[in-house]
């Protein structure tokens, strides 16, 4: 694709680019302030994207700011994003009639989900969104194992994405390398400057629609200027993840003394879970009608914190905090590399604002890379 | 690929009371295309679902080459597992599967099979073994080891003695404790591995049962020079989804309904019988 | 369903303010569909009289706060195939329940309160139906849900135990993309402990939760009480919080308790 073109939108021209996508049959989901919030809802016109809001996140806190900044997309996130529009939180498999045949036998009738697909068009993807976008698609995706519902949904998803001019205290995507800067899955993708986009299509999709908008290219005083503001947003971030094999530091510290510390803080909740972009443990749920003649199967979103997530014949494997909280980051950073070579941090930082007491994904990792305290140093003291 | 949440009915053929809360039922797919086109693996399960209710994953007991029905056992442990139970011949449920990875038939041909379970462990066994003892000509000695914790607890008496019966195959079923009425052998089933007279080079084990008796069984079997990835075990989690997509069977980086049930030793040992995962 | 094969249902109230029998009344259609599903034969707020009777299932309403209640949940209890109780009262002793922190204060109030103490023939505690008979099952909540009602006697009548979730509010709200008002706006949100089943109605009102369903499953009211002297609450006002609907729900009374004592401490000092 001729990503190397780089095309200048100006604030003016957004409306054009709603209303051309409004022409083209897209239900258009993009970022607002609702509840203190940034939100991703359905919006109808520019107005409705949140001008001038920062919002300044720190662990267990998230608050917004109202400014006179000339810019839509200068927050960087909200609690969700991508995720909910195509893992839904809750979403219907099948139905079942029961129905008496001719012989006054009862029948089952199954009736499977609909591929409901809307022409979705998301505006203000950010690159945390897109890598875990990515993680997501090779769950529900793979060759063996699809998952109609998610690919219908997923090939009637527009992405107009949009790199981040600023990072937030818990942003840390520069250190998992899936961030600041856009790279992948894009159909258009736009970094703002002052009173204007500076824009590049992915796919000949984007090229269509951005063509209807006839716009002049960038110039290279425009390009350095979005090149600056994303260098910027990757310098601001303070955060990190140690700077090694994850998956054997956590899984040879199984033992470590932080696991009871970090669950002595930890509420088990499930509210880190439900904000990772990339988590996506869900539970079945079944819903008849009283009269028992119809009956719903679901599944919704779960939790490795919850205890029905281990739940085997009449017993539960991970009891309490520790063992939950472990699975957790153990899979999240360590066995997400055997079943989707990848890590299953994009670096968002969604976990550290979201937790109620304010956990840190990265403080607690590096608490265990620091002071190393390998299970079979302690079996080794445990003969001696 | 099919949509995996791709559901069938099926109607419960025949009801067997195995014991106080064990209970086999063999069912037909109510569409005869459908049950015809039905293929399973040995050692496969599928995801048995109940009116209102909800699924259970449950291993398939019977052969691949019994066309008429398929047949699964199950205990009462749960709420859906007991709804299970009040059914009668002629009712409906629904199936989804067949579902992962079951046992290496192809690879042990030409080789000893040692078959070790525990408790229910013996039902998913038990199509590896009708499977192996209909196809003789293309494997070694068979040998059966079936643990129970009380006499009460043995089911499929009629299998057993049919095996017993068959030709090159050893079967020794013993319960842990010792019970007045029991003619058969005594003892932990991990401790009868140390007796067995096998050609270790020429030996693939297959076993199914609780956890910790599967490690000790393994380590045994290691002991006596058995290459442990000679050595496949059948896995349980609570699985939702069948398909690997719903997390809850993830044993670390092994989805147990995806990648398994069946594993082979090195696959999985890394955390088995580990408390918390 | 001819009446002969439809279960019997009785819903029984004890010390309660009715609440959750309007949980079972405020169904609108499903109430009908239920009427010919079973047969109601005792349910006082609803006109229905036949206290005695050997029922299927038994709904328990209220708390048990005079001998006489004792006795009469005794025999419901013997009467009874499946006993549910519902609602704050019957499953945690309810807000009455706040009488069993104030020790020997019950006499002197009700003298105080009443023109003829004497005639009142309450005991020192408000406790929930699991004190005093073998619960089969129990719906939280105040009032507790009707869905959750609903969908145990569906279940009943499927063969099954109704699987109540017992995870926190806080699945429930992200599931519903509400936004964490404790995160966002810094509120004393209750929901990390709270048992899901209202359907998130205060946060998704922007308020705060207040616990009235009751502990969640693996819960940890000291890290929460902590993060709420962060948000400047007093341990008073810690205490408060978990110390109200729910108050001698186990969790609730040992952590409210705590907090309490802290308060103390600090006002000696």
């Amino acid at each position: 694709m001729q990503n190397n073109i780089f095309y200048l939108l100006p604030h003016s021209k957004l409306p054009l680019l709603i209303s051309i996508l409004g022409t083209e049959k897209f239900e258009i989901i993009g970022p607002q302030s609702i509840d203190g919030s940034i939100v991703y809802e359905k919006i109808e016109n520019v107005d409705q994207l949140p001008w001038g809001i920062l919002d300044y996140q720190w662990p267990g806190i998230y608050r917004l700011e109202n400014t006179d900044i000339n810019k839509a997309f200068i927050f960087t996130n909200g609690p969700q994003a991508l995720k909910p529009y195509l893992f839904r939180a809750q979403e219907l498999l099948f139905e079942v009639e029961k129905k008496e045949n001719k012989n006054n036998k009862k029948k089952l009738n199954f009736i499977p989900a609909k591929e409901e697909a809307p022409k979705l068009a998301f505006i203000g993807a950010r690159a945390c969104d897109l890598a875990a976008m990515a993680i997501q698609d090779k769950i529900f995706l793979a060759d063996t194992h699809l998952d109609i519902y998610y690919r219908s949904r997923r090939e009637n998803l527009f992405i107009i994405a949009v790199n981040c001019i600023r990072s937030s205290a818990n942003c840390f995507c520069a250190s998992t390398g899936d961030g600041p800067k856009v790279t992948k899955l894009y159909d258009i993708l736009m970094t703002e400057i002052e009173e204007n986009f500076v824009v590049q299509v992915g796919t000949d999709n984007g090229k269509r629609i951005i063509d209807q908008l006839e716009l002049s290219h960038a110039l290279p005083e425009h390009i350095k200027e979005a090149d600056e503001y994303v260098e910027q947003a990757g310098l601001q971030q303070t955060k990190k993840l140690p700077d090694t094999n994850l998956r054997n530091l956590l899984f040879s510290n199984l033992n470590h003394p932080r696991w009871n510390d970090v669950a002595k803080r930890c509420l088990s909740c499930t509210n880190c879970t439900q904000v990772c972009p990339t988590c996506f443990c869900h539970s079945s749920l079944e819903q008849a009608i009283l009269d028992g003649t119809k009956s719903g199967h679901y599944r919704v979103w779960d939790s490795c914190f919850t205890c029905g997530h281990s739940y085997i014949h009449g017993r539960v494997i991970r009891d309490d905090t520790r063992k939950r909280y472990r699975q957790w980051l153990t899979h999240k950073l360590g066995s997400w590399y055997d079943q989707f070579g990848t890590s299953g941090c994009v670096g968002c930082g969604r976990c550290i604002t979201w937790c109620p007491v304010g956990i840190d994904i990265t403080e607690e990792t590096y608490a265990i890379y620091d002071n190393q305290n390998n299970d079979k140093e302690i079996i080794k003291e445990i003969i001696k | 690929m099919e949509n995996p949440y791709q559901i069938y009915e099926a109607k419960i053929i025949e009801r067997i009371k195995e014991s106080d809360d064990i209970f086999t039922i063999k069912i037909l797919l109510t569409d005869p295309f459908v049950h015809h086109e039905y293929k399973f693996q040995p050692g496969q399960f599928n995801m048995l679902y109940l009116f209102g209710v909800g699924e259970i994953a449950i291993s398939i007991v019977s052969d691949p080459k019994e066309e008429q029905y398929i047949t699964h056992t199950i205990r009462v442990v749960g709420r859906v597992s007991r709804g299970f139970e009040k059914l009668k011949e002629g009712d409906r449920i629904g199936v989804r599967g067949p579902f992962g990875k079951g046992w290496p038939l192809k690879q042990a041909i030409g080789k000893d099979v040692l078959i070790i379970s525990g408790g229910l462990g013996c039902a998913p066994v038990t199509s590896a073994i009708n499977y192996i003892i209909e196809r003789q000509n293309l494997y070694g000695p068979l040998k059966i080891l079936q643990g129970i914790k009380r006499s009460s607890e043995f089911i499929y008496h009629e299998r057993y003695d049919r095996w017993e019966a068959a030709a090159n195959t050893e079967v020794i079923i013993s319960v842990d404790e010792t019970d007045v009425s029991w003619s058969k052998s005594i003892g932990l089933v991990t401790e009868h591995i140390k007796d067995l007279q096998l050609d270790v080079n020429k030996t693939i084990v297959m076993m199914c049962g609780p956890e910790i008796m599967m490690k000790i069984a393994a380590d045994h079997c290691i002991k006596k020079n058995i290459e442990e990835k000679n050595i496949y075990l059948s896995m349980e989690r609570n699985m939702h989804c069948g398909c690997g997509h719903c997390g809850h069977c993830q044993i670390g980086g092994v989805f147990v309904c995806k990648n398994g049930p069946v594993f082979s030793y090195p696959e999985i040992k890394e955390l088995l019988g580990r408390p918390g995962f | 369903m001819n009446s002969a094969t439809k279960p019997k249902i009785a819903v029984h109230k004890f010390s309660s303010c009715d609440g959750c029998q309007l949980s079972f009344l405020n169904t609108g259609e499903d109430l009908i569909t239920l009427s010919k599903l079973v047969d109601i034969v005792h349910f006082a707020e609803a006109g229905i009289l036949s206290p005695n009777e050997k029922v299927d299932i038994a709904f328990i309403e209220g708390s048990m706060t005079t001998s006489e209640e004792v006795e009469r949940i005794h025999k419901i209890r013997e009467n009874s195939k499946y006993l549910i109780a519902i609602g704050a009262c019957a499953t945690a002793g309810g807000i009455q329940a706040l009488r069993n922190f104030s020790n020997s204060n019950v006499e002197k109030w009700k003298n105080k309160i009443y023109e003829r103490p004497e005639t009142i023939n309450s005991l020192p505690t408000s406790t929930p139906v699991s004190a005093h008979v073998n619960v089969d099952l129990e719906i939280w909540g105040c009032p507790p849900s009707s869905s959750q009602i609903y969908t145990t006697i569906r279940c009943y009548l499927s063969g099954v135990t109704a699987d109540i979730p017992q995870d926190a509010l806080c699945l429930h709200c992200k599931r519903k993309n509400i936004v964490c008002v404790l995160v966002a706006k810094g509120l004393n949100c209750m929901g990390p402990v709270t048992k899901t089943g209202c359907g998130v109605l205060c946060p998704s009102k922007d308020r705060e939760c207040y616990n009235c369903f009751g502990p969640a499953e693996n819960i940890n009211c000291l890290s929460l009480g902590k993060r709420f002297q962060e948000l400047d609450l007093s341990n008073e006002e810690i205490s408060r919080r978990f110390l109200l609907i729910n108050n001698s729900a186990p969790a609730f009374k040992k952590w409210g308790e705590y907090f309490k004592k802290m308060a103390h401490k600090e006002n000696i000092i």
